[in-house]
């Protein structure tokens, strides 16, 4: 297992002559949980298009493992497992449908597709649903078919941007105690983008990003300690004032 | 990815545009409506109007039935191949569009999936019309029949990669219409769908010039060679050089390194 399947360095973006990121740079451990953190327009997103191929960087390089993301597409997005944060469900197909066309774009065949299917929807409980129509699910349940689709071709690293966002407590809660599960269980690394704090444990390592740039990383716990305060929101405010 | 990847994911691209086709009812219905009502309503008060003379690959007179035909299998090719690729701005809206981009297979690849199973869709509904025509005395060579499926493929190949083109270009889908008026029907009027060039030629030369340049005359011919067994091999160079020139634009609108994804992104 590398120990760094994710790594960015000095990524910048701009739209037009909006500067969107300005040299960002910063790894994920195997098997880590890293908080990508940032208030709205931050860039988190920004990020998640250049990390997914959806976009271009203007500078810098994204690192899969041992593939460079520019220069070895395939090879980089294979270990990639995505949750964005608008609904990526075709509404009008069935949740075995949406979670097929996946695998085949995966180049999985059908009959593994089907296993992984199950096993996938098993973990949320959700088998019963697999011929639901998405239209008919809940948001909660759309977000945990996003997670089962993004990890049906077994994934080393799971990018999920905003993935609880607009969800209730409970849901949120779920969702999150299930992907750190797959971290300590299936040694996937996380990277989970998210402007909600209680989402991140000071036990975990964080990026907090501001106006396109990483203002502070590192575990969190330490960040606090070396920045004396007692929580990540008056981290945050501490280090966006300080930019500021 | 091995071979048998390739056609995974082919597949899965094929079936997902072949359930909503069946799916999408009224879009089934209107591809067939369209072209019935010219078949037999237009026609039939055209007919005597508009008098056809023998021009390749007609050996006798025909009714101006006959002669629009292949004209009308080209607009169920043209707007389902506009409709199938436009999809796209809508995938791109809801999102969905991000499963397939970033899917590891070349992107190029996946245009190409998603182009062919547009075709193939195009094709089916073009049998389902000239078999309703042949209620109506429209008949051609048996041959004809087993002829007409290539052309069929890359004439909607190209139809449906001028509008994945487009579709790179196109923000939203409210713009549907300009296309449909800018796009669709100057493509559709100003080719040889409806008459032959010479009686353009006729009318008005210009008009005739702007028909020859236009690869949509090219597309019907070779459907109406096609439909009559014969090879029209002029068509087909236009037909197939057309595609290449669209998909490759297609594939470039598409390519994040070329910007024009990237640069709408800013308002997702």
């Amino acid at each position: 297992m590398d120990a760094h399947p994710l790594q960015v360095d000095k990524l910048s973006f701009h739209y037009g002559s909006v500067k969107a990121l300005g040299n960002v740079s910063f790894h994920i451990p195997a098997a880590g949980f890293v908080g990508l953190l940032g208030p709205n327009g931050a860039g988190k997103t920004t990020i998640f298009g250049l990390l997914t191929r959806l976009m271009s960087p203007q500078s810098g390089e994204i690192r899969y493992s041992a593939h460079l993301l520019d220069q070895e597409p395939a090879r980089a997005l294979q270990s990639l497992g995505v949750v964005f944060q608008q609904t990526s469900l075709d509404l009008d197909l069935s949740v075995a449908q949406n979670l097929h066309y996946h695998a085949a774009l995966q180049g999985m065949s059908r009959k593994r597709a089907r296993i992984r299917i199950q096993q996938e929807l098993g973990r949320f409980d959700m088998q019963n649903r697999v011929d639901d129509k998405v239209r008919s699910l809940n948001q909660g349940h759309r977000r945990r078919v996003e997670i089962a689709r993004a990890l049906l071709h077994k994934p080393q690293i799971l990018l999920l941007d905003e993935a609880t966002a607009g969800l209730d407590f409970e849901t949120r809660q779920m969702i999150n105690q299930h992907i750190r599960q797959l971290c300590d269980d299936d040694g996937v690394s996380v990277l989970w983008a998210t402007h909600l704090i209680e989402d991140i444990r000071t036990s975990d390592q964080v990026i907090l990003l501001n106006q396109g740039k990483v203002i502070a990383q590192g575990n969190c716990e330490q960040l606090l300690r070396e920045n004396h305060v007692t929580d990540l929101r008056q981290l945050m405010q501490k280090q966006f004032r300080a930019v500021a | 990815m091995t071979g048998s990847a390739y056609l995974n994911c082919f597949y899965g691209i094929l079936y997902r545009e072949l359930y909503r086709f069946v799916q999408q009812r009224s879009r089934f219905l209107s591809a067939l409506v369209r072209p019935l009502l010219w078949l037999v309503v237009f026609a039939a008060g055209f007919r005597a109007a508009l008098g056809v003379s023998i021009i390749p690959p007609y050996e006798t007179y025909i009714s101006y039935e006959v002669y629009i035909t292949p004209g009308l299998i080209g607009i169920i090719l043209l707007f389902n191949g506009m409709q199938g690729s436009l999809s796209m701005v809508v995938d791109r809206e809801m999102g969905s569009m991000r499963v397939l981009l970033t899917s590891p297979f070349p992107r190029s690849y996946l245009l190409i999936c998603k182009l062919f199973s547009i075709a193939l869709i195009s094709s089916i509904q073009a049998y389902v019309f000239l078999f309703i025509a042949s209620w109506f005395d429209i008949n051609a060579p048996l041959a004809g029949y087993f002829y007409l499926l290539p052309a069929c493929l890359i004439a909607g190949l190209m139809l449906a990669a001028v509008g994945l083109f487009i579709s790179s270009l196109v923000r939203q889908l409210e713009n549907f219409a300009g296309i449909m008026n800018f796009v669709i029907f100057p493509m559709f009027f100003l080719s040889s769908a409806l008459y032959p060039l010479w009686k353009m030629r006729e009318a008005n030369d210009w008009l005739f010039q702007v028909c020859q340049v236009n690869p949509f005359t090219y597309a019907v011919e070779l459907i109406r060679f096609s439909l009559y067994a014969k090879w029209n091999g002029s068509a087909f160079m236009v037909v197939a050089i057309t595609t290449i020139l669209f998909v490759l634009a297609a594939v470039a609108g598409y390519n994040p390194r070329m910007g024009l994804l990237g640069r709408k992104a800013t308002g997702e």
